[in-house]
């Protein structure tokens, strides 16, 4: 195992360049899982961010809230600035892990890491995040919802670092983030959605049901277009159209196709009055 | 009483075998069976692998015979001709370096010609998948009281269910470890994580050819068991000696999770059939009751898993005519093993469901159900043992309802459940029992022995081979001897663990250690005072003094009080009928689960616990209430999350991130209380515990789901564990 320790953002990117190949690593939690038996990863050169300081921060400005590619969940949990201007990224930081990830594991690296089940991303997603990435030559800032290209595909090349994350601070209306797992912590979350909705501008972003963490297209329109619902079954086309969730070790793909609709409908039905509520029934609400 | 070995565990000091540093130790490792059936033809090292760094060992290198010593002996220690189950090991590898053996153990492969495998115990096997006896079948065992047959033929209800239950993993904190080395004498020593040195010391023996004076097993400090540490040291006893003798080094073997998961026991899984004829008050007439279990690929101790969970099958309740049919089946999966509670958890889970599947098909409440069938002193269970204790059952489960609020949360939870849009909560109860200590004869076959040695400084000296696995054991023999003798905790040593100083007092397993083995400690006390001409009563500083005395009279001597088990007067049983006294006396428990399921997840949450039970004296309160606490917490994560994955009969989830079990934050306050009826022949009265507690969650928790979701049932939840897609399932079809 072959570690690089810069200091500075500078000398980070200047290493990746002259490192083909070198693995960036922040909090280390999805690097060093089953790390005795990953016998490939142990040949491999790390790049250690953790001692850059430039990166250890999140601030918040008038619009904007920047988080650096250091900052962990409970930095966010920690600041009650968040709680009050940004919830939603508190609330699914809650459900990371337990503490002992909380404090470890950065925002940043739950979206390098690309996996389609990742709570922090769906959260920065709902709210709007943009993604700056740097490399040697410079440094470019796209939207999060077009940082996946499929699983485990990003826009981040080699020699690119997240180097900050940015949401802007419009004040959603209705925001609510919702992990089911398998049990109520150190959970792998077998379906998620964040809910984020300010004027009649709906964002519906969903894990663990398609190879990506992403946006659901045809759920937003349903919404945006305050077509009645009557009850969770009026999602299903949506949501058929938006995802295709597979059965896997941790669920089967009619359980998240259900479960989501029964979410979605429950969390929204208090809040949007072209919702009717009989979809609540005696026997069962999935009818 | 503080807790003996209490600091060294809070303080990290505690050693356990992989914090051992051991001088020139090598590492070992086995390479496994990719295929659950097959004969082997070749084994291949790959060519540019530089293999002269490492020992290797196979079948060809056992000294003795190839076979784990255990009930059939059917089982090779390495697989030779044939494999019987994915995770056989075959060829075993030693090496300085750990990382060296994980990169040279896939430079191995295994030409195999795959046979038809038996991946279904529930399913008659195919000619081709006969691989014991004519028809897989390990065991068969049967209880009969009565006349069954005439008792159907009047009967004015006949109420059938089918219960099952899945595989469970110990996981246990400390995985499974072990050394061994030999000295210059060609002495074997074997130091490590188990619960039944002597069985480890038998395995040795067999499979190394060597007779007790050349083997020495030591237990060293054991980060649990749950009896995943009763048979399956003695494999990797075997693996870790044979690199030894091989090598003529110390090697050390280490299971990191993964492994541990995929290559070593778990629960069998089982299916039961229930047929019950009841009178219209619900009264039991008759039971007829079939029970299958899983006993993978050998036959290790699944005959006597199968005992003691047909022998519990008929539940704690009086009928005049039972027939219990049990068979253990072979499966090419890794044995199923020991695991706390023994065949009685499946057992009660398929009792206590059928129990309420009567009282809901006859319209009577479930717990009227239960009081008109307990059983009363008097009257006998299905064995035909006769029950006169002095224990009120009715009046226990009486106290547990009352502690749980029965009464009120019915009310509560169907308003409730009229109002809110998607939570719907329930209560379930179950009432269980538990044989203390080995079944029928076993306890006068094991013919225990325990030391008690007077010191010559005053002290005295416990030497057992019962082991400390996190239960307490250390605590509770010092509590023993220190109320026998009127001595302070300081001036009671426990010996370590080491088969070449202590005698052979049994196994760790059968919620025997405290009643069994405890009354061993109390009678070698007295026998120590006998050998000092003491009274039997005489107790504190004469005692103390008088081993001091003893030893300036007899220089260089040892002073040793010995007890050895004798079965108490009065207990009759017959191995050929299954009649009789089953076991000297039982635990009794009721215990009531309160649930709520979320409609939209179909998640279940244990909204609070309730553990009443009565098992003789409570010797330590904190330990007896630690125990039924973390016993309902496994009983939680069987009941209702924790699944073993099986593709080809090898678990595919073995990681702690697939193998859900579950946190702190999914476990409920669990409120334990106990009712104490002394036991005379359990030290101090004691009855066993340790294995109660398992039996009573899963049945209370199913049974609290069925009632939260009696509006919405298609099927009921008679199979565990009820993870959300499987109560999905139950409740509404899924939506396409
Ligand atoms: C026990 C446990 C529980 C967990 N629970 C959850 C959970 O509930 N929800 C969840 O979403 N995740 C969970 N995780 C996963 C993990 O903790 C998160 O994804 C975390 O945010 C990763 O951050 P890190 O800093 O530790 O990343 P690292 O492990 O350091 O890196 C992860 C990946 O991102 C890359 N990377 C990191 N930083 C950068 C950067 N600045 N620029 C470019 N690439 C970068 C790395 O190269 C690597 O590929 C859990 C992990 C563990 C071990």
């Amino acid at each position: 195992m072959n570690i690089l320790s810069p200091s500075t953002i500078q000398q980070a990117t200047r290493l990746l360049n002259e490192h083909d190949g070198a693995i960036v690593m922040a909090g280390a939690t999805d690097l060093l899982v089953n790390w005795p038996s990953n016998l490939n990863a142990h040949e491999r050169t790390y790049l250690d961010i953790s001692s850059i300081s430039e990166l250890a921060f999140h601030s918040f400005s008038e619009n904007e809230l920047v988080l650096g590619a250091l900052c962990t969940y409970w930095d966010i949990i920690d600041d009650p600035c968040a709680m009050q201007h940004t919830k939603l990224l508190v609330d699914a930081a809650r459900t990371v892990g337990a503490v002992q990830i909380q404090t470890r594991g950065t925002w940043a690296g739950n979206i390098a890491n690309a996996s389609p089940a990742a709570d922090g991303v769906a959260a920065l997603m709902a709210l709007d995040a943009q993604v700056t990435l740097t490399s040697a030559t410079g440094s470019q800032t796209i939207p999060l919802d077009t940082f996946y290209l499929d699983y485990k595909k990003t826009r981040c090349s080699h020699d690119q670092l997240i180097t900050d994350i940015r949401v802007p601070l419009v004040r959603p209306e209705f925001a609510s983030f919702v992990k089911v797992g398998a049990r109520c912590a150190q959970a792998i979350t077998k379906v998620g959605v964040a809910i984020a909705q300010t004027d009649a501008n709906w964002r519906i972003v969903v894990n663990s049901m398609a190879p990506v963490v992403k946006r659901c297209a045809a759920i937003e329109h349903l919404l945006n277009s305050q077509t009645p619902v009557h009850s969770p079954r009026d999602f299903a086309q949506a949501i058929e159209a938006d995802l295709a969730p597979v059965d896997d070790i941790r669920s089967t793909a009619s359980y998240r196709k259900a479960v989501l609709a029964r979410v979605l409908y429950h969390e929204l039905a208090p809040c949007c009055p072209w919702f009717s509520k009989n979809g609540i029934s005696k026997n069962g609400i999935n009818q | 009483m503080r807790r003996r070995e209490g600091l060294a565990k809070l303080t990290g000091s505690e050693k356990y075998i992989d914090d051992l540093s051991i001088p020139g130790c090598l590492w070992g490792m086995a390479a496994r069976s990719p295929v659950p059936r097959g004969i082997i033809r070749q084994i291949h090292f790959a060519k540019d692998f530089n293999w002269s760094e490492f020992v290797v060992v196979d079948h060809r290198d056992i000294p003795g015979t190839n076979e784990i010593f255990m009930i059939q002996n059917d089982q090779p220690v390495l697989a030779a001709d044939r494999v019987m189950h994915i995770h056989e090991p075959v060829v075993l590898l030693a090496h300085p370096d750990r990382q060296a053996c994980r990169h040279a153990i896939n430079q191995i492969s295994f030409d195999i010609d795959p046979l038809p495998a038996a991946l279904d115990y529930r399913k008659v096997p195919t000619t081709e998948q006969i691989q014991y006896a004519s028809d897989n079948v390990f065991a068969h065992l049967s209880v009969t009281k009565g006349d069954v047959e005439q008792a159907f033929k009047d009967a004015p209800h006949v109420i059938q269910g089918i219960y099952e239950t899945g595989a469970q993993e110990h996981v246990y904190l400390e995985n499974q470890g072990m050394a061994a080395w030999f000295d210059d004498q060609g002495v074997l020593t074997v130091q490590g994580s188990m619960q039944c040195p002597y069985y480890v010391v038998n395995a040795l023996k067999h499979a190394l050819k060597l007779d007790e004076s050349r083997v020495r097993v030591i237990q060293s400090p054991t980060g649990g068991g749950f009896g995943g540490k009763e048979d399956y040291p003695s494999n990797l006893a075997c693996y870790a000696a044979l690199l030894a003798l091989k090598a003529q080094q110390p090697v050390k073997i280490i299971y990191d999770r993964e492994e541990d998961l995929a290559a070593t026991t778990k629960r069998h899984p089982a299916r039961l059939k229930h047929r019950t004829a009841v009178d219209d008050q619900g009264r039991l007439i008759a039971q007829d009751i079939e029970m299958i279990i899983d006993g993978g690929a050998y036959v290790t101790l699944s005959p006597v898993v199968l005992s003691r969970g047909i022998i519990h099958a008929a539940g704690p309740y009086a009928c005049d005519h039972v027939r219990i049919e049990g068979k253990a089946m072979l499966s090419n999966s890794v044995p199923f093993g020991a695991f706390r509670g023994f065949g009685v958890p499946q057992a009660a889970f398929a009792m206590e469901r059928h129990m309420d599947h009567i009282a809901r098909t006859l319209g009577i409440d479930a717990v009227e159900m239960r009081r008109r069938n307990l059983i009363r002193d008097g009257q006998s269970l299905s064995t035909g043992q006769v029950i006169n204790d002095g224990t009120d059952r009715v009046a226990l489960m009486d106290l547990a309802l009352k502690e749980s609020g029965w009464a009120g949360h019915i009310k509560d939870h169907a308003a409730f459940n009229q109002t809110h849009p998607y939570l719907r909560k329930g209560m379930g109860l179950a009432c269980i029992y538990h044989g203390s200590g080995f079944t029928g004869s076993g306890e006068v076959h094991l013919a225990s022995k325990l030391h008690v040695a007077g010191l010559s400084d005053g002290r005295i000296e416990i030497r057992s081979a019962n082991t400390e696995i996190g239960q307490g054991m250390l605590t509770v023999f010092t509590r023993i001897a220190s109320h026998r003798l009127g001595l302070e905790p300081e001036q009671i040593v426990i010996a370590e663990a080491d088969t070449s100083r202590v005698p052979n007092s049994g196994p760790t397993v059968a919620s025997r250690t405290t009643m069994v083995a405890g009354k061993l400690v109390e009678n070698a006390c007295s026998d120590l005072l006998d050998q000092l001409g003491l009274p039997v009563h005489e107790t504190g500083q004469v005692v103390v003094d008088a081993i001091t005395a003893w030893h300036l009279d007899n220089p260089g001597q040892e002073l040793v009080g010995t007890a050895q088990y004798r079965q108490p007067p009065g207990i009759n049983w017959d191995d050929k009928t299954y009649k009789g006294d089953a076991y000297g006396t039982y635990g009794w428990a009721t215990y009531i689960a309160r649930v709520q399921v979320d409609l939209r997840t179909c998640t279940t949450t244990v909204l609070d616990f309730h553990a009443v039970q009565e098992i003789g004296t409570v010797i330590n309160n904190t330990l007896a209430t630690g125990q039924i606490q973390g016993g309902v917490v496994q009983g939680i994560g069987w009941a209702l999350m924790e699944e073993c994955c099986f593709r080809e009969g090898a678990m595919i989830n073995n990681q702690l991130t697939n193998y859900i079990i579950p946190t702190a934050s999914d476990v409920p306050g669990i409120s334990v209380s106990f009712l104490e009826n002394p036991y005379e022949h359990g030290a101090m009265g004691a009855k066993g515990l340790g294995e109660l507690p398992m039996d009573g969650p899963a049945p209370a928790i199913a049974n609290a789901v069925a009632d939260a979701l009696s509006q919405l049932l298609i099927d009921q939840p008679d199979t565990i564990p009820l993870t959300p897609e499987r109560i999905m399932s139950l409740t509404t079809p899924i939506h396409a």
